[in-house]
């Protein structure tokens, strides 16, 4: 097991995956290191793949005329950046920038679509990985948007 | 007149020594009776009844140290008549204590364990005497872990107090914010996304929670899914409590008084409870 394969199988989205396609996925991964205020990538641009976080933390904005740049949630060690590769028109929906050093494994978008086509049981297990993520920040939206801690009128 | 002395009805004279602003609508209190220099015996996670004479009376938790009796702390927020005439009253002015009612967090049980706190809001200050007592008897505990989560930068109470504790090294402090704003780089999401990463052995871990109940409710699903078991998680209930002694009726919860029975309770003994959208 080469090192990228290995730090994709160690990784907590890809935990328990068949080995055979953590060999295939390899392919379409890189290593990437972000310094603090990096910007990863940006909101409207073409949505280029996701980022496995190995160390650090990444923060989604969302940028809002006359108030700036809001953060709406951070991705650390273990967390998953990036799902709008997955659906057309493929564009990103937030701005994410490296609150600190950044370490990811940076899958490439267009790489892993092509696998899950032409292994249709991996396009499967990729959706169910990706909809676990998207459920679990669903939750947590719904938590902020009640705006819990303020004063109940 | 012994009776009259220890009557739970009757408030005692307290002076204000001190009136520190936390946030913009959150202040602590330090107080000291104002006849005799004895001491205020509480356990953690107990409440008094703060009167304001001329305004009204209020539940508020303790917020001091349990082992530093000479000093009575309580942190509340300015939300009604009687806590915003709290927010304004000066050093030397007098105000009137009842208690301490209630259940407390059970610290004694925690021996030997990890234990998890986790804050949501203005959650923390009852949490505070419990935290406090944890790290006066550190080598009693394994891991302690502080998870605590506030509405902005702004509004997160003790920073400094934070920072001291995250600096000891021997309690994991995690904060996090709803909203990001400025230039926090810190984390942002709701209190529960730092509980998958929390580095507890959930067979031999106890949870103390406390904050708004839909806070409380999805960290208590977010513990169960690390496995930690029902009977391990403790929780700090709110309701609008009165007497104090569970006589009035005001704070009742299905079969039980918030007052008396609380405010720490067992998940497990309040799930059914809290199950039930009529109480």
């Amino acid at each position: 097991m080469d090192n990228i394969e290995k730090l994709i199988a160690e990784h907590a989205f890809f935990k328990g995956l068949d080995p055979k396609y953590l060999k295939l996925l390899a392919k379409c991964a890189t290593i990437e290191q972000f310094d603090a205020e990096d910007i990863i990538y940006r909101e409207g641009k073409p949505a280029k793949g996701f980022y496995l976080v190995l160390q650090g933390r990444i923060g989604k904005e969302v940028n809002v005329p006359h108030r700036g740049p809001i953060t709406v949630q951070t991705i650390e060690e273990g967390g998953v950046a990036g799902w709008c590769w997955l659906v057309p028109p493929h564009n990103n929906c937030f701005t994410a920038r490296a609150y600190e050093k950044t370490k990811t494994v940076t899958m490439d978008g267009e790489c892993v679509r092509e696998k899950c086509l032409e292994d249709q049981l991996l396009g499967y297990e990729f959706y169910k990985r990706f909809t676990n993520v998207i459920i679990a920040q669903l939750q947590a939206t719904k938590l902020q948007l009640m705006d819990i801690y303020a004063v109940q009128s | 007149m012994n009776t009259r002395v220890n009557d739970p009805m009757l408030p005692r004279s307290f002076r204000v020594q001190r009136v520190r602003r936390e946030t913009y609508d959150t202040f602590s209190l330090e107080l000291k009776p104002a006849r005799g220099n004895g001491g205020y015996k509480f356990s953690p996670g107990q409440f008094n009844m703060l009167y304001v004479f001329g305004t009204g009376e209020v539940p508020i938790s303790i917020s001091g140290d349990p082992l530093n009796p000479q000093k009575l702390v309580h942190t509340t927020r300015m939300v009604g008549p009687v806590t915003q005439a709290m927010g304004k009253l000066k050093k030397d002015d007098i105000i009137g204590v009842r208690g301490p009612f209630g259940t407390h967090w059970p610290v004694e049980l925690a021996e030997g364990k990890d234990v998890v706190i986790v804050a949501g809001g203005i959650g923390l200050p009852p949490l505070r005497p419990a935290i406090y007592y944890l790290l006066k008897n550190r080598d009693k505990y394994n891991k302690l872990i502080l998870l605590y989560g506030a509405r902005t930068k702004d509004e997160i109470l003790y920073p400094r107090e934070l920072e001291q504790w995250r600096s000891r090294f021997d309690l994991d402090v995690h904060v996090t914010v709803d909203r990001g704003t400025g230039d926090w780089r810190g984390n942002v999401g709701v209190v529960t996304t730092l509980i998958p990463k929390a580095p507890f052995d959930h067979t031999n871990t106890i949870a103390f929670v406390c904050g708004p109940e839909v806070m409380f409710r999805f960290t208590v699903i977010e513990l169960l899914k690390r496995a930690l078991p029902h009977n391990c998680i403790y929780v700090s209930m709110e309701r609008n409590m009165k007497c104090g002694v569970g006589l009035c009726g005001h704070c009742q919860f299905g079969t039980t008084f918030i007052c008396k029975d609380g405010p720490v309770f067992r998940f497990d003994h309040i799930k059914d409870l809290l199950e039930k959208q009529e109480i």
